[in-house]
């Protein structure tokens, strides 16, 4: 053993973390903590460099430069005693499609040298949870995306990970399989495992996370949990219009003088404000008249347009 | 909970080894499509057609090739040339599709398991594949009466050397490409001339003087000739061991280079 006394606080930390590939910076130098026990997400557009993130931190992609441990183990020279410990659901599918449901499970558990009984109980077990029981002898290649998906979770979680480090697991699946997948993730958390997710969805950010970070270019550009980075980033409330054709809408300087922040979207127009009601009063005094129009809540899916969007008008 | 990540101590790495070369077995036994008697039929088929058949033709019309018969001649060129298609045809597909497609070595190295573990465990199962081959051509040449030395016992080893020498290259060339489209070419003005060209089917003396050296830079010749050394006893030792050293040295390269690219290629 490298060290002794008690496990660490910090499951994943790195400094400075970087990925190059050629002259392409992928990872420009993040700094991330993820403490024992809690649900870390990482959000950003895509090409962001999450995946060449979670890559890094599955002890599998090397990184160019900066500081790295996981599990307080530095994954250049323990990369298999670090990977023993985690469950990795990539981005893409890794499964072996000729062969059975079961067999890809249990191959799995093979490969982190588990007992046969345990293996065959795991199974029996995970197949049952991501309800692919009755499918268990089909070929990999027979199911739905999100069947597979399904799978590649199951496989994941079959040698009783202590990370478990999830690239966008939910993309493909119903909503019914997503919520499963949600409760999954709770029981694994109160049972003391360490979640790091990446997502596209911000609901279920906002759900899962208690801490996450925006990525944007390579970059972490902020972090903190759901609730701080809404109130940080964005309004309390936020007016969405709809003005139905093209060349109808008024222009966001004429809105600009209702809200703090206006964010034109193909098919709608974001005002940010702190009273929403107030505004929309603004806005119809105005004389404008749109096709339809809604006051919500801020969310992060408001922090994240406003921290990697793309038309902005203050 | 489970119990702690430190105290599962890390194995050595030929405890890796093992389970990627397990795994490839199994993938290939639930995935063959082939049959036992097929993987049978066809070696007695071609030793019949051409060893006893043409063989019948050449004694008659020339006598002795090289001092023997001609399903001598031929049978221990049958086996090398057999392991060198499964070499072939275990290494570039299959291991772009792994590493590109399908993307299962992905799936291994997210586990204990390092890029050098995956390719350990398929360059072995292959060799093990040759081997096996090896044992059954083995006996059915023997059955042929083909077989005049003891030495013939080495023959199925010379099968797994010879599957190694060629898988281990290809599986480095397949670890660095992007696409198959040079697959092809290799297989077309590759292999198919190796097959035809390598002292398989006539001596090396049957060439020009000219070509010879051409003849001997094919890797698959160096396979014959030791097969052929073997099932007949008769060779001379230095040449032999340069057959066997240049089948070797094609496997070092080949584990060498691949390697290296399989790291590359796994963990960028
Ligand atoms: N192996 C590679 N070689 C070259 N460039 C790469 C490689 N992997 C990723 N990149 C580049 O790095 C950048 C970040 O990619 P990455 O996959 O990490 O993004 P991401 O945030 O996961 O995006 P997405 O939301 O689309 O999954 C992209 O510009 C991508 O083209
Ligand atoms: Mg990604």
């Amino acid at each position: 053993m490298s060290w002794s006394g008690a496990e660490p606080e910090l499951i994943v930390e790195a400094r400075g973390l970087t990925k190059r590939f050629g002259d392409f910076e992928a990872v420009r130098g993040i700094d991330v903590a993820v403490r024992r026990g809690e649900s870390f997400g990482f959000l950003g557009p895509n090409g962001a460099g999450k995946t060449s993130t979670m890559r890094m931190i599955s002890a599998v992609s090397r990184p160019t430069a900066g500081e790295l441990t996981i599990f307080g183990l530095d994954p250049r020279t323990e990369g298999p005693r670090i990977r023993a410990g985690l469950g990795v659901v990539p981005q893409e599918d890794t499964l072996e499609l000729e062969l059975s449901v079961r067999w890809n499970l249990e191959m799995f558990g093979r490969y982190f040298d588990l007992p046969r009984a345990e293996i065959r109980q795991r199974t029996a077990e995970l197949l049952e949870f991501v309800q692919l029981s009755d499918r268990a002898n089909s070929r990999v290649d027979d199911l739905s995306g999100g069947m597979r998906r399904r799978l590649t979770i199951a496989r994941a979680l079959i040698n009783q990970p202590q990370l478990l480090i999830l690239d966008e697991p939910t993309t493909g699946l119903d909503p019914q399989a997503r919520h499963l997948l949600w409760d999954r993730l709770y029981r694994l958390k109160r049972e003391g495992v360490t979640l790091i997710i990446t997502t596209h969805y911000m609901d279920e950010a906002e759900q899962l996370c208690d801490r996450l970070v925006v990525m944007d270019h390579g970059a972490i550009v902020a972090h903190g949990t759901p609730r701080e980075l809404i109130d940080q980033h964005s309004t309390r409330e936020v007016v969405e219009l709809r003005f139905g054709e093209e060349g109808v809408e008024p222009t966001p300087a004429r809105l600009a003088s209702f809200a703090q922040r206006v964010e034109v979207l193909p098919d709608r127009t974001l005002l940010y404000v702190d009273d929403g009601d107030e505004a929309l009063r603004d806005v119809h005094g105005d004389g404008l008249t749109p096709l339809s129009a809604l006051v919500r809540r801020s969310s992060l899916e408001d922090v994240f347009l406003r921290l990697t969007g793309r038309t902005l008008v203050e | 909970m489970t119990s702690g990540l430190l105290d599962q101590a890390p194995r050595a790495g030929w405890a890796r080894w093992r389970r990627s070369w397990w795994y490839h077995a199994t993938v290939y036994a639930q995935t063959w499509r082939g049959s036992v008697a097929g993987a049978i039929l066809f070696p007695f088929l071609f030793l019949l057609a051409m060893g006893v058949g043409v063989g019948h033709l050449v004694t008659a019309h020339v006598g002795q090739v090289d001092g023997e018969s001609y399903l001598d001649f031929l049978a221990p060129g049958l086996l090398a040339t057999t392991a060198m298609q499964l070499g072939e045809g275990e290494s570039l597909w299959p291991v772009l599709g792994a590493l590109k497609w399908v993307r299962t070595y992905h799936a291994a190295v997210a586990t204990p398991l390092e890029p050098e573990d995956v390719l350990a465990g398929k360059l072995s199962w292959v060799t093990t594949r040759g081997v096996a081959t090896g044992v059954i051509y083995t006996v059915i040449i023997g059955l042929f009466g083909a077989l005049h030395s003891w030495w013939a016992l080495t023959l199925p080893l010379i099968g797994g050397l010879v599957t190694l020498a060629f898988a281990a290259p290809l599986v480095a060339w397949a670890s660095g490409v992007e696409s198959d489209g040079a697959f092809v070419v290799f297989y077309r003005f590759g292999t198919v001339p190796m097959f035809l060209f390598s002292a398989t089917f006539y001596p090396l003396d049957a060439y020009p003087g000219y070509l010879r050296p051409v003849v001997q830079l094919a890797p698959l010749y160096h396979g014959v000739a030791l097969a052929r050394a073997a099932a007949s006893g008769h060779g001379a030792t230095p040449a032999l061991l340069a057959h066997g050293a240049v089948l070797a040295a094609l496997a070092l390269v080949g584990i060498t280079v691949g390697r290296r690219r399989m790291r590359r290629r796994l963990v960028d």
